[in-house]
């Protein structure tokens, strides 16, 4: 018996390799954008439409809280905040917390606005990447 | 939304918590069809029991456009299991199981275009369901390596006639694995970060 057989693809054009935007559709009926065509419906993030400005937050920024939930602070607020007295990804928090990361990713702009909360930025791909930092993942892999 | 006052909720055990010294994260993204063993990967190598992250999104009917607005919108929820490694003191690393269908990913902004790299899970009862999975990987520049899940009853090809089969070049390592094995599963993620250098290498090369 032989295998099924495909065919490989380069890489697409006007996408840069690294980092690309988002491929979130237009909620507003604009032009498709290239590869969303083939989708048999139309899907939005929950709070994602003309919804206001937020942080640049990734599911691997690590969150740590800077100050005590104030007595100001909603019930979902506080509790993040209690969440990350130590450093805790978003992905993390999402997880805890049972919200969505999206609502997590509203929820962590307010804080940051608000000072209450520090965000450490992830390390994403780079075109050419640093070989120190692959040295190192492989290092703590081989420990493992 | 419903929501349980903040007393309640369960944070992290103690030999969960992240050091104050934690700086930075990667991620790599494990990616295959349904029942692959994304999960079980995951697991086999986390230092903490797998989490789950969702993303809750509407749907509505494609339908034609002056009907848009009127058209029923449902919920979805898709979920994803991620686990975690840490590296250093200061460096952590996160493993996502992501489902194969591409028309989810956008949910989890910049989820493979961040990764350092990817490992394409494929069962070989049903090779054809990780074709889209390569060729949207391709398309975006996101390294990856090809790791076969061997379950018993599978259909048992030599490497070379898979090679063939996915049209792999020569240099992107594929190789069997065992992901209910933590070892295996290592193996897995050393041999993209191996995959990865020699990729850094020639970038500094050129
Ligand atoms: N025999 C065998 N069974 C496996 C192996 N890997 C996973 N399984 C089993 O296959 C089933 C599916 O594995 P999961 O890890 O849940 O797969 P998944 O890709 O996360 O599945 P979905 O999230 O539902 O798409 C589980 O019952 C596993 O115990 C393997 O290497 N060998
Ligand atoms: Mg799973």
């Amino acid at each position: 018996m032989t295998p099924p057989r495909r065919q490989r693809r380069s890489p697409g054009p006007g996408r840069p390799a690294a980092p690309a935007p988002d491929d979130a559709p237009t909620p507003d009926g604009a032009p498709a954008k290239e590869g969303e065509v083939r989708n048999p419906e139309r899907l939005f993030v929950i709070g994602g439409e003309g919804g206001g400005e937020r942080a640049d937050i990734d599911l691997v920024t690590l969150i740590v809280a800077r100050a005590d939930p104030p007595v100001s602070a909603t019930p979902e607020q506080a509790a993040l905040l209690r969440l990350c007295a130590a450093p805790l990804s978003v992905a993390e928090l999402s997880a805890y917390l049972s919200l969505p990361f999206s609502v997590v990713t509203v929820l962590l702009t307010d804080l940051l606005a608000a000072e209450l909360v520090q965000a450490r930025a992830p390390i994403v791909r780079q075109k050419v990447a640093d070989r120190n930092l692959l040295e190192a993942v492989m290092h703590g892999l081989q420990k493992l | 939304m419903d929501f349980k006052s903040s007393d309640t909720i369960p944070g992290p055990r103690t030999e969960d918590r992240l050091p104050h010294t934690a700086e930075a994260a990667v991620k790599i993204v494990i990616v295959g069809g349904f029942g692959v063993g994304k999960t079980t990967m995951v697991g086999s190598v986390s230092e903490i029991r797998p989490l789950t992250t969702e993303e809750t999104m509407t749907q509505a009917g494609i339908g034609i456009d002056d009907n848009y607005g009127s058209a029923s919108k449902t919920a979805t929820t898709v979920a994803m299991d991620f686990g975690r490694i840490s590296i250093t003191d200061e460096l952590v690393l996160y493993l996502f199981g992501t489902p194969g269908q591409e028309r989810f990913w956008f949910l989890w902004n910049g989820l493979f275009e961040g990764a350092l790299g990817a490992v394409v899970l494929v069962d070989t009862r049903r090779l054809e369901v990780s074709f889209d999975v390569m060729g949207r990987l391709e398309e975006r520049g996101v390294p990856f390596v090809v790791a076969v899940n061997t379950f018993p009853d599978a259909p048992r090809y030599p490497m070379a006639e898979l090679r063939t089969a996915l049209d792999l070049p020569e240099e992107i390592p594929i190789l069997d694995c065992d992901v209910r094995r933590r070892a295996s599963s290592r193996d897995v993620l050393m041999t993209l970060m191996r995959f990865l250098h020699s990729l850094a290498l020639k970038g500094a090369l050129t």
